[in-house]
């Protein structure tokens, strides 16, 4: 199909579609969440589970992660799915350079994990990871954010971010990841009903 | 106990087809044009507890240069190999069915090309089954196609993929369900915000008007811009069959920031 153009909208774009319940083989890619550098001092583990509006874990969801370095530095560093050219295989991230980006699939039981870098403050914004949550049943894939607390240094931020702000108390909370020691931070992803996360769209 | 009633393709069609109305009632009252399936779209039924309620919080992205999701995540010529684009050339052995060329280009809403980034497929082959253990569709696999492909654009946003021609394959959203044939896509832009996972077809599938996942694109033209156009420029003689798909991401994009990478 040629590209459709209109005079007031621009070029049109290619509709979303649900990344189906077959992706398995061709999505995730070993390593996907470990993303900091091996050995990282500000490394932090992010875990949660990712749940429908029956409350029921979903085994089939992908959850892609893209964040700045402890410095708010957003990297250009390719080589987060590199490959080994004489096998096709995977030879997975070198352990040296940050990419900023993963992609986890969710387990049985509905459960997903990464390791990657503390992130750090960009303009006026708390500290937070960008997250694209795509599944079977899902259309159109969702957009939140885990803003990652780091107790009284990221206090003032968290009060004065721009997004968090703008919530209710109680859905803002469903965006900030809770702490459990030693750099690791729970944050649930529910797509509907009781404590739904809060979904960003982007004009 | 009464079991219910199955769910047929006419109760779907009827599902459809009201959808459908419904969304040339909002236009005709003066509703933006949909380009993209709501989230909540009932024929297909997966979509019922997987659709937030809630209203999507808006962000103006204009507002803060500083968002992370202005920016994309990089790929580079170690994150593929030579073969990921052929998926005739996986395996020691010739996979079965009919080869197929496709190829268009990844644009912005400006019709800028979007270059050097990833894109991504996976299909079920010329039997209709994928190389997923949970596929439940008794069509045989192909020991010599496994359906995974990646490439980078060019410089000129292009991509180029040799495949198999997939074949339609049945599911369970209802009694006699059929998917028509098509590649699944996963593409990067210029910022995060352009993220898009879709699904190309081919033309003239008499399968569409069924098919709940197509017909949760609800606009007319919309949904034909998931379809691509055979192309005999791409045809190459005594191999293969050329379609021609252009992708548009949608979504805002830094205008500040370099274009590409």
């Amino acid at each position: 199909m040629t590209q459709a153009t209109d005079a007031a909208e621009g070029v049109l774009p290619t509709p979303s579609h649900t990344v189906g319940p077959f992706y398995g083989y061709a999505l995730p890619f070993p390593g996907g969440g470990d993303i900091a550098p091996v050995g990282h001092p500000d490394a932090i583990t992010v875990q949660g589970y990712v749940r429908d509006g029956a409350g029921a874990p979903l085994p089939d969801a992908v959850v892609e992660l893209w964040g700045p370095d402890r410095d708010g530095t957003l990297p250009r560093v390719d080589g987060s799915m590199r490959r080994d050219p004489a096998t096709g295989g995977h030879l997975g991230r070198n352990g040296v350079e940050f990419t900023g980006w993963g992609r986890v699939q969710t387990d049985a039981n509905g459960h997903w994990y990464a390791r990657t870098v503390r992130p750090g403050t960009r303009g006026r914004n708390a500290p937070y990871l960008s997250v694209c949550v795509f599944a079977r049943g899902l259309l159109v894939h969702l957009f939140t954010r885990v803003y990652v607390p780091d107790g009284a240094a990221t206090a003032h931020a968290l009060a004065s971010d721009p997004l968090l702000a703008r919530l209710d108390p109680a859905r803002r909370d469903t965006l900030v990841a809770r702490e459990q020691g030693d750099g690791t931070y729970r944050f649930d992803i529910r797509l509907q009903g009781e404590g739904e996360t809060v979904f960003l769209e982007f004009t | 106990m009464n079991t219910p009633r199955a769910l047929t393709q006419h109760d779907i069609d009827a599902e459809i087809a009201a959808e459908h109305a419904a969304y040339e009632k909002r236009l005709a009252g003066g509703a933006p044009v949909e380009h993209h399936p709501r989230r909540d779209y009932a024929p297909y039924r997966s979509s019922a507890l997987r659709h937030p309620k809630r209203p999507l919080v808006a962000i103006d992205v204009s507002r803060d240069p500083e968002l992370v999701e202005l920016a994309s995540p990089a790929f580079g010529e170690r994150d593929i190999t030579e073969t990921d684009h052929d998926l005739t050339r996986q395996h020691t052995g010739e996979p079965i069915g009919e080869r197929i060329t496709v190829s268009g280009r990844l644009l912005d809403r400006a019709g800028r090309p979007v270059r050097g980034q990833l894109i991504e497929i996976w299909q079920a082959n010329a039997a209709g089954r994928y190389a997923h253990q949970r596929e439940q569709h008794d069509a045989p696999l192909d020991p010599n196609f496994t359906g995974v492909g990646r490439t980078l654009t060019d410089a000129e946003g292009r991509y180029h993929f040799t495949t198999i021609q997939p074949g339609p394959y049945p599911w369970r959203n209802h009694v006699g369900a059929w998917r028509p044939a098509h590649l699944h896509f996963s593409v990067f832009g210029a910022a995060f915000t352009q993220r898009l996972v879709t699904q190309m077809y081919f033309p003239n599938d008499p399968l569409f008007p069924y098919d709940p996942i197509l017909q949760s694109v609800t606009d007319d033209a919309a949904r034909q811009r998931l379809v691509a156009a055979y192309d005999h420029s791409l045809s190459v003689p005594e191999f293969s069959l050329g379609y021609h798909w252009d992708i548009v991401l949608d979504g805002p994009a830094a205008t500040w920031l370099e274009e590409g990478r």
